[in-house]
């Protein structure tokens, strides 16, 4: 519990110092230190009993069905990581109170820095590896933050994305590398997963779950080739590069693989992989080192050194190379977080980073002077300072190890990089500090206050301790965290200065001596560097980016044209080519239903109804005309449906027909009569391919369909049922209204909508580039003089009664005989629309008593009235019910309350319908520029036939 | 027990309620929608407690027994779609009247909620032609909803989303003419029976009619190749209605995964499993083109656009592979990939409210009022989308990555997968990079923006999916548990059947 404490504190001072954001700095930095602190306390309270060997540990499910939990423990291990966190973190913090200016906000700094400070305590103190995965990837989430803190400078961002790309990116190895590890070991805990080293290694998915994994790794820890993102994401305020740079980001890769040691180390792979990675990346990194002039630079690619150093001893696999890594893992913490702190504090009062600008401070800064020799010189692998001694171990190891068989390569490299470390270090002290005084800083340099110089003292003090006293200092820590990594008991060690004549020491001095030797021919050196071919790192990566999204871009657009032929034709092939698939598996029997024979009307109307369908291809962009086809394909239909004995489905049909084609011709009239071909000849002939066979294709469907006997259906249920339990013999009407009832509440919503949607898209389309198109309209066409005629209205006034008394008895009939609420509707509106398109918009709309909303809605509520009535009587929605009653002359009469729901129908449908028309009629009007007609059968004597306005 | 038809009285009444009083906007309609997108949120809610337990519940309309009239069903997984709609749905809503979004057209309101009765329908229904007809009703209100606010790129996209899934609905109506011609049957748990007893001469039709209705479903889910349509319907329309839309795609998603395990799985003879082979290919491609189309992307929208694609694509990956593990993961990353994408595009829109002329195009521009809140939006969205701790989506894909391990592709899986985050990453970083880190204060700024827009409360919405994705990242243990139940029981599917269809008795 106090584990979880812990872990949770840097977040609740992440929150706290955002609440706090209108609070003073100090404020601020108080609460993150306080939060850090206690921390710290709380690690430092079970010290003792883990460096006694008694983990501390948490646990608590989360996603039990992926095996991630919420479990914490703390050995050794994780002790010492978590103290250099919160340790370094506090000494950051007041760094950074003082050394951020007043106009970087202070409260988004810390509170980026308390989120990355528990991430990377979460990385150490988990003991499930999918936890582990969660906090990894948001250090680098935090860190992209961190880095990118000077947003307006473009290094900074560039820096950031680098950084998260590769450092993020190496996290989705990690990602695939510990999933293939978890399941090899059967479980994602650390504590099991640590147990089953030789399961591991004896699994064939031993080799990708090790480089998945070292990938990540490598990333994290700036490896090479992955080196590059470090020195960019330099751009950084300092106190962010001394955090992550030192203690924490880079060394989260090297901390995994520590953790993971015991069980993926010791094979031939890991020495090869992971000794030869850091052997290469110590060596690297430190030539490049010598010759950046930017201080933060320098010190950054000595870092990427320094990892190589820490990855190629972890990559020996030898206990002892284990002892030594832990050791240097302390040492390189203490020193390089002081030397950034250093750098950043020359930077601050003498204005530049820059090298070759710098020089004699020591009289101006003789504290910075003094932390910078003591760290310096330690970094240069100096007695009496703690770098020393762990270099020195390191060089030992170095010489006892073979790379194929080539005893010298690695003690040969190991020497050569310590030279070359030794070098940039002298270099970093004695080109700065030392030298002649200079006239020409930027700034007038001098000591800063003790709230920045505070900070790395602390550390430069525990340089010089630890260099004294390395075995009661470090030892009782390097003792069990060595024992942590390797998993047992480690060999005999010990830590002091004088190992004697060993030749370790003669590397050493050959190292600091060759290495005060390049400096004193530094500039020589310099320019044999330049003509090393050295690859930009940066570019290559910004290379890459480009190109990345230059051929993303390039495979979206041509995939991405927009065009609706290209959608039509991919879902038709890829929907026929689906069915084709189906059909290809699996037996198909033969017709198993016998036919109709064809009488010679059906074959003619069979005839005029393809002929039909070709016209309306032929006349396709000659829209009226084919309307009519459209209208005479319809008429067949129709004629069909009384042909195959189903009325109401010719009913309705015609009259769906007669609305459609009213409403669109209204609506053709806006448009031009004649589009212009959007496609290639080409392409419409490989559409017109692409047509035939899926039209034929879907023809034979259908002919497969209705040439086998139905097997059982539930229609036959509906025969039976209309009448006993539907009250109704028109079973077309019973499954409209009662089986299937709720299908058509849908369906009068579908209507309403439609009519609703066109209505919102008319209502404002006159306004716009569409409106002031619709002002520039001409028509196309002569129109009459007559805008009204005369034969019209009073044939359509007489008409009205009867087709209203026709629909009030196809509705009232429906039940029983062919009609029904939807025809009925249909019926209603085809009058209505004639009053319309005879007497004028104006004059029909003045005489209308409900509003056409107000009939949707009506009939959407009474359908639902009707269906929620049965609730009343405990029957679930819809539940129809009917009686007998007789009624005086009239006789025996049905009342069934599916005629309540068929209202609704009704109502529904002729409200939407007339709101569509009265949309378009509105539009038209505005079109034309029509005067409001109040009164019908008038005339305009100005329109006369072929003047075209 | 009534409560199951709920979901989908509740929205058709009060939107009829709305449109009784004609005008364009009444605050009596705002607050109708918003009543009722709360009423069917504590609907969802009930209803998920229901159906907790594990039992099948099933509604007759009009007292018809399976399979002669409607069923209505509610199982685990449609509880879990009709608690993820009412979520998304109120904090589009929310969006929408907080920004005045519901102002700039006609029937808002009406169409909001018929869109929200289309959704629960579908995924209410356990017959087929309904299905259809809440398609329906979903396609019709998504139109409405699409064109609502205007604009020349916005209709030009919209017809071409219009006529392709009305083709789409007519290829659908195909697919159930075979299947019922083979079947005689649209309730589904009585097409499985029937699917499972059809004798082989029946079955190449019933495979073709599965093949054919899955298409439908896949090009809903915007599954490759069938997703041309959607990335400029999406980026051209206005982002509150993408948001919504977010969901859509997932209904698809749904209707895959509903049909397949229950008529078209293990007994269904040369049609088992008919659309995994190619279900799997399509998802995997998918995945690609949509991340690849989030860094190409030049428009924040257009990007979550390609977002939608690559995040379903990579919900379809695991759906596709059709054993419970792999459901389970789906189920778990579905709700959360729904409200990411939402969540992108309400910040989309919160973003480009500020940003006049520029709108959300991935250019510098200059400072932002209230960017400080914005910029922990944009990153907590870029944090979803891309599926990185701590957000659910990173639960989610790591379910999806153990569930797959054992499938032959899958190291394809996993490589298309994690290649892809990768690819969001480096997307939206040099979103986030250009739009809150970049400055370009030069004209062309001249546009002032009002200063209503700059209102904090406007982000509520927005915070309020984020609360919604932390409470699927804490709660992780208990939503898997639920999905696994879901899954399981969407595998074993004679409970499902059992419950519809009891005995082959006649009622009355």
């Amino acid at each position: 519990m106090i584990l979880l404490l812990t872990c949770m504190l840097p977040f609740l001072g992440a929150l706290a110092v955002a609440l706090a954001a209108r609070t003073g700095r100090n404020t601020q930095a108080i609460l993150a230190g306080a939060a850090t602190s206690a921390a710290l306390v709380l690690i430092l309270l079970q010290a003792p009993q883990v460096l006694a060997g008694t983990t501390s540990a948490f646990a608590m499910p989360w996603v039990p069905a992926l095996g991630l939990e919420a479990s914490l423990f703390m050995d050794p291990l994780g002790l010492m990581f978590a103290g250099l966190i919160l340790g370094i973190g506090i000494l950051i913090i007041t760094y950074a109170r003082f050394y951020l200016a007043a106009e970087d906000s202070m409260p988004r700094f810390l509170t980026f820095l308390m989120l990355f400070q528990g991430a990377m305590l979460g990385i150490v103190l988990s003991d499930n590896v999918l936890l582990l995965l969660i906090f990894w990837e948001l250090t680098s989430l935090s860190s992209f933050l961190l880095i990118g803190f000077w947003s307006h400078k473009a290094e900074g961002r560039q820096g950031a994305r680098m950084a998260l790309a590769v450092t993020g990116g190496g996290g989705l190895a990690l990602i695939a590398g510990l999933l293939i590890l978890g399941r090899v070991a059967g479980s994602y805990n650390l504590t099991d997963i640590l147990l089953a080293g030789l399961v591991i290694q004896g699994s064939p998915l031993y080799t990708p779950a090790l480089v998945l994994i070292l990938v990540g790794c490598f990333a994290k820890s700036a490896q090479f080739p992955f080196h590059f993102w470090l020195p960019r994401a330099m751009a950084a305020p300092t106190p962010v590069s001394a955090y992550l740079h030192s203690a924490t980001m880079v060394k989260a890769g090297v901390f995994l693989l520590a953790r993971l040691w015991p069980v993926l180390s010791g094979t031939e792979l890991w020495f090869y992989l992971v000794a030869t990675t850091g052997m290469v990346t110590m060596f690297v990194g430190a030539a490049i080192a010598l010759f950046k002039d930017d201080l933060k630079a320098l010190l950054a690619y000595s870092t990427v050194s320094h990892l190589g150093l820490l990855t190629m001893l972890l990559g020996f696999g030898t206990p002892m190379a284990a002892v030594v890594a832990v050791f240097h893992i302390l040492n390189h913490a203490t020193f390089k977080a002081a030397l950034f702190m250093n750098a950043g504090i020359v930077d601050h009062e003498v204005g530049t980073r820059d090298v070759r600008r710098l020089g004699g401070l020591v009289h101006l800064m003789p504290i910075a002077t003094t932390i910078a020799v003591v760290a310096g010189l330690s970094m240069a692998g100096l007695p009496p300072f703690n770098g020393f001694i762990s270099k020195e171990m390191m060089l030992e190891e170095a010489g006892r190890t073979v790379w194929a068989e080539l005893t010298w390569l690695i003690p040969l490299v190991a020497t050569l990089a310590a030279l070359l470390s030794a070098a940039y270090s002298f270099r970093y002290v004695s080109h700065v500090f030392f030298g002649p005084r200079r006239h020409d800083y930027p700034r007038a340099p001098h000591d800063p206050g003790a709230g920045l110089w505070g900070p790395p003292a602390v550390l430069a003090a525990l340089v010089v301790l630890i260099g004294f006293f390395p075995a009661t200092i470090a030892g009782p820590l390097v003792q069990p965290v060595a024992a942590a990594v390797i998993g047992a008991e480690p060999p005999y060690f010990a830590l002091k200065m004088w190992h004697g004549f060993t030749p370790a020491l003669f590397m050493s001095v050959l190292a600091v001596a060759g290495g005060a030797a390049v400096l004193w021919r530094h500039g020589e050196a310099v320019r044999m560097w330049q003509r090393v071919p050295v690859p930009d790192a940066k570019r290559a990566f910004d290379a890459v980016v480009a190109a990345l999204v230059g051929a993303s871009r390039v495979v979206t657009d041509t995939l991405h044209t927009g065009t609706l032929q290209r959608s039509l034709f991919v879902l038709f092939a890829a929907t026929f080519l689906l069915a084709v698939e189906g059909l290809s598996v699996g037996g198909l029997g033969g017709a198993t239903r016998a036919g109709i024979p064809a009488s010679g009307v059906a074959v003619a109307a069979w005839l005029a109804l393809v002929a039909g369908a070709v016209a309306v291809v032929v006349s396709a962009r000659q829209r009226f005309l084919a309307l009519i086809y459209i209208s005479v394909i319809g008429l067949i239909v129709s004629l069909g449906f009384v042909y195959l004995s189903a009325p109401d489905l010719a009913l309705t049909q015609i009259s769906v027909e007669v609305v459609t084609i009213l409403l669109l011709l209204l609506a053709l009239n806006l448009l031009p009569k004649t589009p212009q071909p959007t496609s290639s000849r080409l392409r419409r002939a490989r559409d017109a391919v692409l047509a035939g066979i899926v039209g034929a294709g879907v023809g034979w469907l259908a002919l497969a369909v209705m040439t086998r006997a139905p097997r059982d259906p539930i229609s036959a249920f509906h025969w039976a049922q209309a009448k006993p339990g539907g009250g109704g013999t028109n079973v077309v009407n019973v499954t409209l209204v009662d089986f299937r009832g709720f299908d058509t509440f849908g369906e009068i919503i579908v209507l309403g909508i439609a009519a609703l949607a066109i209505y919102a898209l008319l209502k404002t389309a006159v306004r716009g580039v569409a409106g002031r198109r619709l002002l520039a309209w001409v028509p196309e066409t002569p129109e009459s003089p007559e805008r009204h005629p005369m034969m019209l209205v009073v044939a359509s006034r007489l008409v009205l009664p009867i087709a209203l008394v026709v629909g009030l008895f196809l509705f009232l009939r429906g039940h029983n005989l062919p009609g029904g609420g939807f025809i009925a509707g249909l019926v209603f509106s085809i009058a209505l629309l004639v009053q319309f398109m005879a007497s004028g918009y104006a004059w029909a709309d003045a005489r209308k008593r409900l509003e056409r909303h107000t009939l949707i809605a009506g009939g959407v509520l009474v359908a639902a009235a009707t269906g929620l009535g049965s609730l009343a009587f405990g029957a679930p929605f819809l539940t129809s019910t009917f009686e007998y009653i007789t009624w005086p002359l009239v006789g025996q009469f049905e009342l069934a309350s599916a005629l309540l729901f068929d209202v609704g129908v009704s109502l529904a449908v002729v409200g939407a319908v007339l709101l569509a028309l009265g949309q378009l009629a509105n539009l038209m009007q505005r079109a034309a520029r029509l005067e409001v007609d109040a009164e019908p059968m008038d005339i305009d004597p100005t329109r006369g036939a072929g003047a075209v306005r | 027990m009534h409560l199951i038809v709920a979901p989908v009285l509740v929205p058709a009444v009060l939107a009829a309620l709305m449109l009784l009083r004609p005008a364009r906007l009444t605050r009596l309609g705002q607050r109708l929608s918003i009543l009722a997108m709360l009423a069917q949120l504590a609907i969802a809610v009930a209803l998920i407690v229901l159906s907790a337990d594990g039992e099948v519940r099933v509604y007759e309309l009009g007292s018809w027994p399976a399979p002669y009239g409607i069923v209505l069903v509610l199982d685990r997984l449609a509880a879990l779609m009709l608690l993820l709609a009412s979520v998304l749905g109120l904090a589009v809503l929310a969006h929408a009247v907080l920004t005045r979004h519901d102002q700039q057209g006609w029937h808002f309101h009406p169409l909001f909620q018929f869109q929200m009765l289309g959704l629960n329908g579908a995924f209410l229904t356990g017959d087929l032609f309904n299905l259809f007809v809440f398609f329906e009703v979903l396609l019709i209100a998504s139109y409405g909803l699409l064109l609502h606010g205007q604009g020349a790129a916005r209709l030009q996209a919209g017809v071409q989303y219009v006529v392709v899934n009305l083709v789409g609905s007519t290829i659908f109506l195909v697919a159930i003419g075979v299947l019922y011609g083979t079947t005689g049957t649209l309730n589904f748990a009585d097409m499985a029976l029937r699917v499972s007893t059809a004798p082989p001469e029946e079955q190449a039709l019933i495979r073709a009619g599965a093949q054919i209705l899955i298409a439908v479903f896949a090009l809903k889910a915007a599954l490759l190749p069938l997703h041309l349509w959607l990335p400029r319907a999406y980026a051209s329309t206005s982002a509150p209605v993408a948001a919504l839309f977010a969901i859509l795609t997932k209904v698809g998603v749904y209707s895959i995964i509903r049909v397949t395990t229950l008529v078209f799985g293990e007994e269904a003879g040369a049609a088992a499993w008919a659309p995994a082979g190619w279900l799997l290919p399509a998802a995997l491609l998918s995945v690609l083109v949509g991340f690849v189309g989030l860094l190409a992307a030049r428009e924040l929208r257009l990007g979550a656009a390609f977002g939608v694609i690559g995040s379903t694509g990579t919900l379809m990956v695991a759906a596709s592979v059709f054993t419970p593990e792999t459901t389970a993961a789906a189920l778990f990353y579905l709700p959360h990939s729904t409200l990411a994408a939402a969540l992108l595009f309400l910040v989309a829109d919160l973003v480009l409210r500020r940003r006049g002329e520029r709108q959300d195009r991935l250019e510098p521009g200059p400072s932002m009022p209230g960017a400080g809140l914005l910029a922990v939006l944009f990153l907590l969205s870029a944090i979803a989308l891309a599926g990185l701790p701590p957000l659910s989506g990173f639960v989610g894909k790591l379910l999806i990555l153990a569930s797959v391990a054992d499938n032959p592709a899958a190291w394809w899986i996993w490589g298309t997968i994690l290649v892809t985050t990768f690819l969001a990453i480096l997307a939206l970083a040099r979103a986030g990079s250009v739009l809150f880190w970049t400055r370009d204060d030069a004209p062309p700024h001249r546009e002032r923006v009002r200063a209503a827009v700059h209102a904090p409360r406007l982000a509520a919405p927005a915070l309020m999916l984020v609360a919604a994705l932390g409470a699927l990242t804490v709660f992780a243990g208990p939503a898997t548990a639920y999905t696994r139940a879901a899954a399981d029981q969407l595998h074993s599917r004679t409970a499902y059947i059992t419950a519809v269809l009891p005995d082959s008795g006649v009622r009355r």
